[in-house]
């Protein structure tokens, strides 16, 4: 149920089609099993491949305060003529969640997915444009075990 | 320009003046301060158009006593700020005399004193007094419910909210938006729904699979020639902070962005006021109302504040109308090409010994409770103290209520939903009736487990963030979880996981060691399955076998470092 609903919501996002290789798979074929996983920093360092990252304008990251199902958080960003996009999860095992290509026929550069989040942590967008401009969105995301609101 | 003064005495006289001078039971002190000439002349209508605000009900038909919190702590820029500011402070704010009927009604103290002055608050029947007369002085209004309305009573339990659609259905309520209303459960609110003369309004109520819109965002009223927007938001913790096992197919969350551009397209129509009916809570409410841009009125709920005059943010006003059926807000506001012009307040007291109570709305709450009458009105003992629940830590009801806990289900230590909802009890019988009203609940089973002290500190923490985060969108209204058995220390200030130290067991002094497991007893548990007695059982039970409840005292085993 939830795979089919994750595709189907990708699927429904312009330009998704073409990519949305998860990055576990890739960040293990690069580095041996005995290697520590790469950090957050270290994910969004590689993939600005020497470009200085800036935060700012460009990029809209959209996910909730606060988590309603740790499971499968729904984020979405808007990267407005990005040709790729780097979905990072600071606070997680593996914090490379999903890169995303856009090839020069997209619609529009935006993404939905779900992903799973292990705690309270940042997620962050990095989008890389045909300018060579590297660009970060950051929000907290909070995963609570829930409380008793009145 | 209006004083801060005059919003409360136009409040008091609207309250007095409403009742159609029915002083039937009205103390003489009342009379005396509450009806002056000037009072009376400060209640003139003012403008095009006049929005009638009631929320957090919590399906209080009848009049309560409610004791207004001693402790309402703001974090980081709501530090000091509204509505955290009570007693004494509260007063001198908003130059309320001590032990005026407006003290009585908005602040804590000597609350017992005046409680037996002043008498019990609102009732539905007063309130229907009040919305009539409001509707006859001014035609050109909007009647709205922001929600809690559904839940929080036996009867409302009995007839799983629809003795609270009769009533607002017999008010005229206009449109709705909701928080404890999902409690019971998705089926249950279409079936109320579709009872309802009025939309129940959530711009942030959204399919859980398919994140589409779920519910109408707005709805657009036509009234005097005005085309007013009145846009739902809808409590955005709702599956955090109760149980998302009842109502699965949903998500909330606060959803700013959503908020925008639902604002966004009632401008592009061309309406001539936002409205903004909103059960976030009234610090969210703030943040938004300075981020989301032409929203012109905020009608707040969820943190049952009572905030006697608008508070101003950019040119949002932000209206805050207290609980438990003591106060209806009425907003008069003049509406010229497209824009909010000005704007007069009233935050009413309802008084229910003042105001005169509307036969036909009286005849319907009778009708509602007849089936029940014995079952409500039976006494199950008496309280020599004050029980009060509200304020950001244990109160007395729930002291009462942990104690129950831990006796009748042999536990170290209790814990106790932080909710805000719940009247006081003054010394004197204590009845069914009351036992629900702080604890009705369609998750009322009291579960007994094993905690370790490890696990303890992580709830405690988890739930202190809900509160105290400095930034309100991630604060989830409510107050801290209640203890029984265990004391600790908080700083509300500091980080998430840094606020509470000093864990101790009180059976035996001990400092609860984190590997220690803990017998552990509560209830509302947001878990499905959850197995045990229903809490006003254990309540009920407990209090018969004392027969008395002494005064409890004045020291806590809560420390808070500010």
């Amino acid at each position: 149920m939830n795979s089919r609903r994750r595709t189907m919501l990708v699927a429904g996002a312009a330009g998704i089609a073409l990519a949305g290789l998860p990055l576990r798979v890739l960040a293990q074929a690069a580095a041996p099993a005995a290697q520590p996983e790469m950090t957050a920093d270290q994910w969004v360092a590689e993939f600005a491949g020497g470009a200085e990252v800036t935060d700012g304008d460009g990029v809209t990251l959209t996910a909730p305060e606060i988590a309603e199902n740790g499971n499968t958080v729904p984020i979405s960003v808007d990267a407005p003529g990005a040709t790729e996009i780097l979905l990072v999860a600071s606070g997680n095992p593996v914090p490379g969640v999903a890169k995303f290509t856009f090839g020069p026929l997209a619609g529009n550069q935006a993404v939905s997915t779900r992903v799973r989040l292990a705690k309270t942590q940042d997620v962050m967008a990095i989008a890389k444009f045909t300018d060579g401009k590297v660009v970060r969105a950051k929000s907290n995301v909070k995963v609570t075990i829930g409380g008793c609101g009145g | 320009m209006t004083t801060r003064r005059d919003f409360l005495q136009t409040g008091l006289a609207a309250s007095a003046v409403l009742a159609g001078l029915g002083f039937g039971n009205v103390t003489r002190a009342l009379a005396q301060q509450a009806l002056t000439q000037d009072q009376l002349l400060q209640f003139d209508g003012f403008g095009n158009l006049t929005l009638i605000h009631i929320t957090d009900c919590h399906a209080h038909l009848k009049p309560v006593w409610f004791r207004e919190p001693d402790t309402n702590i703001g974090v980081g820029e709501a530090a000091g700020r509204v509505p955290h500011v009570v007693g004494e402070a509260f007063q001198k704010l908003f130059g309320i005399a001590p032990r005026s009927p407006e003290a009585y009604a908005l602040t804590y103290p000597d609350f017992v004193d005046l409680a037996k002055t002043y008498g019990r608050m609102g009732g539905f029947d007063r309130v229907a007094t009040v919305v009539k007369a409001i509707r006859a002085a001014r035609p050109d209004s909007i009647l709205l419910d922001g929600g809690d309305t559904w839940h929080g009573s036996y009867t409302s339990l009995e007839t799983r909210g629809e003795d609270m659609v009769r009533v607002f259905k017999a008010l005229g309520s206009e449109a709705m938006t909701a928080h404890w209303e999902f409690t019971f459960g998705t089926e249950r609110v279409k079936e109320l729904v579709e009872m309802m003369d009025q939309p129940l309004l959530g711009a942030n109520i959204f399919d859980a699979e398919w994140d589409e819109p779920a519910f109408e965002p707005y709805k657009i009223f036509e009234k005097g020639g005005l085309r007013v927007a009145v846009i739902g938001q809808a409590f955005p913790y709702l599956p955090i902070a109760n149980p998302k096992w009842m109502f699965p197919e949903y998500s909330f969350g606060i959803r700013e962005e959503r908020m925008q551009a639902v604002v966004d397209e009632v401008r592009a129509d061309g309406v001539d006021l936002v409205v903004m009916l909103s059960h976030n809570g009234f610090d969210v409410d703030h943040k938004m109302a300075g981020r989301v841009k032409g929203i012109d009125v905020i009608l707040s709920g969820h943190t049952h504040d009572a905030v006697p005059e608008p508070v101003l943010v950019g040119k949002t006003i932000i209206i805050a109308s207290g609980s438990h059926g003591k106060f209806v807000s009425r907003v008069d506001l003049d509406v010229q090409g497209g824009k909010m012009a000005g704007f007069r307040h009233k935050l009413i007291q309802i008084f229910s010994d003042v105001i005169a109570p509307d036969a036909d709305m009286t005849a319907l709450i009778d009708e509602i409770r007849a089936p029940y009458a014995d079952k409500l009105s039976e006494v199950v003992g008496e309280t020599e103290g004050l029980l009060y629940r509200r304020g950001n830590f244990n109160g007395t009801w729930d002291d009462l209520i942990c104690d129950a806990i831990m006796a009748e289900r042999d536990a170290e230590i209790a814990l106790s939903p932080g909710v805000r909802w719940g009247a006081s009890l003054i010394p004197g019988p204590i009845t069914r009736e009351d036992i629900h009203s702080v604890t009705s609940i369609t998750y009322g089973q009291v579960y007994r487990n094993e905690m370790s002290g490890e696990t303890l500190k992580t709830v405690m923490e988890d739930v202190a963030d809900n509160i105290f985060n400095a930034d309100p969108y991630y604060q989830q209204g409510g107050d801290m979880v209640r203890v029984g058995g265990l004391g600790y220390t908080i700083d509300p200030n500091a980080e998430m996981g840094n606020r509470i130290s000093g864990m101790t067991l009180l059976r035996d002094n001990s400092p609860i060691d984190p590997a220690r497991n803990y017998v552990v007893a509560g209830w509302a548990s947001v878990n499905e399955g959850t197995e045990g007695p229903q809490i006003w059982d254990v309540v009920e039970s407990h209090i018969r076998k004392l027969g008395k409840i002494p005064a409890l005292g004045e020291t806590s085993p809560i420390t808070v470092k500010q």
